[in-house]
């Protein structure tokens, strides 16, 4: 494990440049901490810490210069990896007798992403699985996930709404980085331990300045990962929940949570392993060329089970129930783990506080 | 400028139209083969492509002519929305994308040796008309190849013209509708009231069920009181789908997605799936 | 030797064949054998329903007069099926016409004389019973789902 500092940091981020990768990391707009494009260590939101409720996200400053000091905000990586909106072809016609696909996609440009934490790296595995671990591999997908180096970060802070623990996702970067960094704060010192995961990370690391990390500084770098473990905000107890979720479809909770919920799908917009899609058909004027795009959906749409005439799903209770049992239920049957790691986002990105946790503590109890 | 060759999951193939054939006042069947010429592709029974009408959007729609005719893609297509209408739409010469073939298909393997029982409401017969055409081309494998057949009234039968040939090669054809007037000389009543008068043993049947969800679950339900076990008695669902590929996440129900895992599933697996309302 | 006919053609029926061999004999006794022409009406709305069938061979249309579109078919019933239970229940009167579509012949049941020997043996008024109540879970059963109207679709 080497030590380095802030410098060796933007050492690294200039040898990615020059490697040709495009940066992303996070940085603060509109009020909270996103992943955009960034330049240098001096884009990262340093001192800057979160907190965060059911319902309630605000930045406040920390007493330290931190670069990593918060949990995670509305954006995921998955912007990145699977966008908003992807066009999936073009096509132009002459009458009705001719149809041409017009194939000018582009290769997506490698990202560097910076500052991943342990729940996203789980959330980029489960995206990985859905998109090219099934019965077909998508190709918008696997061109942009095999353009990305990660730069992951331990967590040195947990947030009210972080769960981690509880899903086996974290605090601490197991797999799935380049290099994996700890953001280490002590006696008014800062500095970060680093480690490679690939081999491509181990030589970059290599190319900077630092030296081997002494036994206590490592150490040092596990106390403060054990410290975040100690410090989840709350807690999901996932023992046979699947199975219960499949039995409890007709639990009274099922109608408690559709009084509160607005069906606004902001839960599936931040979660970082939502995936859902549709699809939007555009003509120009002249009817002579179209466009197919793929765009984010949300199954709290009415518009996203519509079968004849009408949403299978028609009413919030139904649309609840399908995300909260897909999430934590029926996606191991469908890719062999939970759906679920733990972020938080959900929880405070929902504009009338809806926690998952509450709820799947909820639909163990008997119905009274 | 090019004409891309499919290589992206997401291309449809240009399939030109080469018969269109008005079956009744919403419905239409075409034939199609490949407007670059090459082979048409080949397909089981109870799969669907993806079709997609220019500028309109793409829908899933059951596969419904002989999958050991090779020259010909064959679909029966009714307007139910803007697509479908798009897709109808299109005259002869024209051209539509097609993806697929995708889903699983029917067992009809697994009647041979005992009956096979199809048993189709409405549009259903569509998908279960190549497994009907399977079934004919090895008659002999089979004891009894039943098909009950119910529709709304007589003028939206489909396929009328075919029920004597199938007679003649060896199917038990039994038609019912849900309302006639007086020119019907046939049966009147839901298709489940032909369960009863249809000659077949159910403890060694096979059945195949397609049509409107409500009348699958009516008649599953009526095969399996009369005795046939529910793991030989199979469905074709239909849920909302714009990938096929199990990645858009509409087709799910409860734990499977319709695209991959079915359209077609043992009655036994899904039929405490199919109780839940707004699964 | 009549009745003994009468009594081998109810064993051949689904609603009779279980019966116990007394019970048979009773009901034999109540039925006889019946024909209609094409066109023939079995019996009609209003009329006094004192008699059940069960159609041997042949095709019968229950209808119900509409004004301003005739005769309007509701349900066929053919071999097996059994036609009639309004006799079982007051007012015995039929709610609906029945016609022959072709010639048909059926065992014809004295629905008046099975109810007088219904009050006398409770037994054989409970197998009718159990059997006429399955007849009409039945037909609602398909009834219910030709109400649906599932085939048509909006748009």
């Amino acid at each position: 494990m080497k030590l380095i500092e802030q410098p060796a940091l933007d050492r690294l981020l200039e040898a990615l440049v020059a490697r040709g990768y495009r940066l992303v990391g996070p940085t603060i707009a509109d009020g909270a901490i996103v992943y955009e494009e960034i330049r240098s260590t001096a884009d990262l939101p340093a001192g800057w810490t979160d907190e965060q409720e059911a319902g309630t996200y605000r930045l406040s400053r920390r007493d330290d210069d931190a670069l990593f000091g918060y949990a995670v905000g509305p954006q995921s990586w998955k912007r990145l990896l699977h966008p908003p909106s992807v066009t999936l072809f073009r096509a132009r016609r002459n009458g009705e007798a001719e149809l041409e696909l017009v194939d000018d996609t582009e290769e997506p440009e490698p990202m560097a992403f910076i500052g991943v934490r342990s729940c996203d790296l789980h959330a980029i595995a489960k995206l990985d699985r859905v998109f090219l671990g099934g019965r077909f591999v998508n190709p918008e997908y696997e061109a942009r996930r095999g353009r990305v180096f990660v730069v992951a970060v331990n967590c040195g802070v947990a947030a009210s709404t972080c769960f981690c623990v509880s899903m086996g996702t974290g605090p601490r970067a197991s797999f799935g980085y380049d290099i994996a960094l700890t953001e280490v704060l002590e006696d008014g010192r800062r500095h970060y331990l680093a480690e490679a995961g690939t081999e491509r990370g181990k030589e970059l690391l290599h190319g900077l300045p630092g030296r081997e990390a002494t036994v206590g500084e490592v150490e040092g770098g596990e106390r403060v990962v054990e410290r975040t473990a100690e410090s989840m905000g709350r807690h999901l107890d996932t023992e046979g929940l699947p199975e219960l979720l499949a039995e409890s479809r007709d639990h009274p909770r099922w109608d408690e949570v559709a009084e509160r919920c607005l069906t606004c799908g902001n839960c599936t917009m931040v979660c970082p392993t939502c995936f859902c899609t549709t699809v939007e058909d555009v003509t120009d004027l002249t009817g002579t060329e179209a466009e197919r795009r793929q765009v984010w959906d949300s199954c709290f749409t009415l518009d996203f089970s519509y079968l004849h005439g009408g949403g299978v799903r028609s009413s919030p209770r139904g649309r609840y129930r399908h995300w909260l049992t897909h999430k934590l239920g029926t996606w191991h049957d469908q890719f062999g783990s939970s759906g679920c790691v733990g972020c938080g986002r959900c929880i405070a990105w929902c504009p009338v506080g809806i926690d998952i946790t509450e709820e799947a503590a909820a639909l163990r109890e008997e119905p009274k | 400028m090019a004409e891309a060759a499919p290589a992206s999951l997401f291309f449809p193939t240009a399939y030109r139209i080469r018969r269109r054939r008005r079956e009744t006042a919403d419905t239409w069947t075409l034939e199609l083969e490949p407007a670059a010429g090459g082979e048409v592709l080949r397909f089981a029974p109870g799969q669907f492509t993806m079709v997609y009408a220019f500028g309109a959007g793409e829908v899933p729609i059951s596969i419904s002519g002989d999958p050991e005719r090779t020259d010909r893609l064959v679909h029966t297509i009714r307007v139910a929305g803007a697509t479908t209408r798009a897709i109808c739409s299109v005259k002869r010469g024209g051209v539509l994308g097609i993806r697929g073939p995708y889903g699983t298909a029917w067992p009809v393997e697994r009647a041979e040796g005992g009956d096979l029982v199809i048993a189709a409401g409405g549009i259903g017969l569509a998908p279960l008309r190549p497994a009907l055409y399977t079934a004919l081309e090895r008659r002999d494998a089979f004891r009894r190849v039943v098909l009950l057949y119910g529709g709304r009234s007589p003028d939206q039968l489909l396929y009328t013209s075919e029920v004597e040939r199938w007679r003649a090669a060896g199917a038990d054809v039994h038609v019912t509708v849900d309302r006639a007037g007086d020119q019907w000389r046939g049966p009147v009543g839901v298709v489940t009231t032909l369960l009863e008068r249809a000659d077949f043993d159910p403890a060694t049947a096979t059945a195949l069920v397609c049509g409107p969800e409500v009348m699958m679950r009516f008649t599953a339900a009526g095969l399996v009181a009369s005795g046939v076990p529910p793991q030989r008695v199979h469905l074709s669902l239909e849920r909302n789908m714009k990938c096929a590929l199990g990645q858009c996440g509409r087709c799910q129900f409860g734990p499977v997605f319709v695209c991959g895992d079915g359209p077609v599933f043992s009655y036994e697996a899904i039929e405490p799936l199919l109780a839940v309302p707004e699964l | 030797m009549r009745i003994r006919t009468i009594e081998a053609l109810l064993v051949e029926t689904r609603l009779f064949s279980d019966l116990a061999p007394h019970h048979l004999e009773t009901i034999a006794g109540c039925a006889v054998t019946a024909r209609f022409d094409e066109g023939e009406y079995v019996f009609r709305e209003g009329g006094a329903a004192d008699t059940f069938y069960v159609i041997r061979s042949g095709t019968v249309a229950l209808e119900t007069h509409v004004p301003g579109q005739g005769a309007t078919r509701l349900m066929t019933l053919h071999d097996e099926d059994v036609l009639g239970w309004s006799w079982l229940f007051s007012p015995y009167r039929w709610h609906l016409d029945a016609r022959a579509l072709e010639p048909v012949r059926a065992l014809a049941f004295d629905g008046a004389c099975l109810r007088e020997k219904s009050v006398e043996d409770h037994d054989l008024g409970y197998e009718l019973m159990r059997r006429f109540a399955e007849v009409i879970v039945s037909r609602l059963q398909a009834t219910r789902l030709q109400l649906l109207d599932v085939y048509h679709h909006d748009g």
